[in-house]
């Protein structure tokens, strides 16, 4: 209704100028406070009032973004750490979606597998990776494991809650017309669960950004997370905020991705919608 | 033909909402069932729509036991409980799901249509207002033409000018192929007004208390002396029901807490 308002809005004869104005500079005005700092910061290292060697100025992160990528070293770095994100995303989700379906379908299930998955989640998942290092080497295989775990828990427990939160009414709405089990899982449930399971998609994604990180600065070779290593021991302030850029900039974009694959089955949703 | 015999409901939690129910509904007669509340009118109307089988007795369609929800029986919730993922459209072709394409858009377009609703077919069930959301529901379940639809106080959310507009409006779907209709309501005019029969209800455990024919020429005048004349037995016959339910909670005042639940 929000969006059929403004649409008659801006068409109608009279548009208000004032609202075409703060539609723009709305999201602009969130740039204002990062952008007057690091023009006030590269003013401060250019008149010489700091050396700015520990924190270096916009342009030498600017300049050192480009040198790494004109080597190719951010790109391969990037993939490389893509691709551990990735798998150990598809491998969480896998399982977390299984098992937290089997949890949210069945009772039975559910108190069975229920608490020992709570009681694993008790467990900062950090203070597995001795144990996984010692299983699994040092390589990718316990880097992934890792990054699955964290990815895991906030889509087991999202999917199975929104299971378990599906309108009753409406399921009784199927059973009514008589759907089989396939059907009432495919026209009620599955629709139903959507919004809340994409939402367990994008905290979990969030998660295995957080904890490749953890994995890469506890030993790796490449990576995103080797740069911040690799400028923390040669020290070079410039490449670690270079690559803490590369990780916002991927990880923000593969937020994105989510969201946008399922906006197209999501546009029935009730919310507020905020321009 | 419709037929219930001695159908009665308790609960696995021992409370005893239906106490055999035995009635004989006509094809294409209307029947309103009225009463106060907690006397078993919807455990009655869930019980001959199969969604919860009677524990004693037996619903039957055309000698064909009913145990769970059947294809002939179409059934209208107080909330209109449309899919809120589906647009009106898809909602009221819902339960056509297996049909070929063509012929399921042109019912949905022909359901639209007699609700008056086809410039929202595009629309989502969120955008539309309670009364016509409630018409979405009626058309979702008239569509595949079942042979008894049940309504489980269809209009009891909606404000009075759209509810009398709408019991006009069920009328005007029924005349089309004339299903059995069951209106469970707690509206007296309502259940006046589109009934052939009302049969009122009495609680602990819900029974049949008194029936009373409603013998007034469609379209009913509201106003008429003959209405209100027929307004004052229901009346009197929902007082009595209650009072005997007073004295009856007295002995029995246990199964009113867990059974206030159920309806």
């Amino acid at each position: 209704m929000t969006v059929a308002a403004q649409g008659t809005e801006t068409t109608s004869a009279h548009p208000a100028p004032g609202k075409h104005w703060s539609r723009l500079a709305r999201p602009m005005l969130g740039l204002v406070l990062p952008v007057v700092l690091a023009v006030v910061w590269e003013f401060v290292v250019r008149m010489g009032w700091a050396s700015g060697r520990l924190a270096p100025p916009p342009s030498v992160i600017f300049s050192t973004f480009v040198d790494l990528a004109r080597t190719g070293e951010l790109q391969r770095n990037t993939l490389v750490t893509l691709a551990r994100v990735a798998a150990g995303f598809g491998i969480g989700v896998a399982v977390a979606t299984v098992l937290g379906a089997a949890a949210g379908y069945s009772p039975l299930v559910r108190r069975l597998l229920d608490p020992t998955i709570q009681a694993l989640r008790a467990i900062p998942s950090i203070a597995w990776v001795p144990l996984f290092i010692l299983w699994l080497g040092i390589f990718e295989a316990s880097k992934v494991t890792l990054i699955a775990v964290g990815v895991f828990f906030p889509v087991y427990l999202g999917l199975m809650g929104a299971i378990q939160s599906v309108d009753r009414k409406l399921v009784e709405v199927g059973r009514a017309f008589r759907l089989s089990d396939s059907e009432m899982v495919r026209r009620i449930l599955l629709p139903a669960v959507l919004p809340a399971y994409v939402i367990s998609l994008r905290s979990g994604l969030g998660l295995g950004w957080m904890f490749v990180v953890a994995a890469e600065l506890m030993g790796a070779s490449e990576g995103l997370g080797y740069l911040l290593i690799d400028g923390q021991q040669l020290g070079k302030p410039a490449e670690i905020i270079a690559a803490i850029v590369a990780f916002a900039i991927v990880g923000k974009a593969t937020d994105w991705l989510i969201v946008l694959t399922a906006a197209p089955f999501l546009r029935w949703e009730d919310v507020v919608r905020s321009e | 033909m419709l037929v219930l015999e001695r159908v009665g409901k308790t609960y696995p939690n021992g409370v005893h909402a239906l106490g055999g129910v035995s009635l004989g509904v006509e094809r294409g007669e209307i029947v309103a069932v009225i009463g106060g509340s907690g006397c078993g009118k919807s455990t009655l109307l869930r019980a001959i729509g199969g969604l919860d089988p009677a524990s004693e007795g037996s619903v039957t369609l055309d000698s064909e036991r009913v145990t769970r929800p059947h294809e002939k029986i179409g059934i209208v919730f107080q909330e209109p409980r449309l899919l809120p993922w589906l647009n009106v459209a898809d909602n009221v072709g819902f339960g056509l799901g297996n049909r070929p394409k063509a012929e399921r858009a042109q019912r949905v377009a022909a359901a639209l249509e007699r609700v008056g609703l086809s410039d929202k077919a595009k629309m989502w069930p969120r955008e539309l207002s309670g009364g016509q959301a409630q018409r979405v529901a009626i058309a979702r379940a008239l569509v595949p033409r079942p042979q008894v639809l049940l309504l489980d106080e269809p209009f009891s959310a909606l404000d009075a000018f759209t509810r009398t507009d709408l019991q006009d409006h069920l009328l005007d779907l029924w005349a089309d192929a004339r299903p059995t209709l069951i209106v469970v309501t707690h509206d007296v005019d309502e259940a006046i007004v589109l009934a052939d029969r009302v049969m009122v209800m009495c609680p602990r455990p819900g029974r049949i208390f008194d029936e009373i024919e409603v013998d007034l020429p469609r379209p009913r005048d509201r106003q008429s002396a003959a209405f209100d004349f027929v307004k004052r037995r229901v009346l009197v016959a929902l007082d009595r029901s209650l009072n005997r339910a007073a004295s009856a909670a007295q002995s029995e005042p246990k199964a009113g807490a867990g059974a206030a639940m159920w309806w």
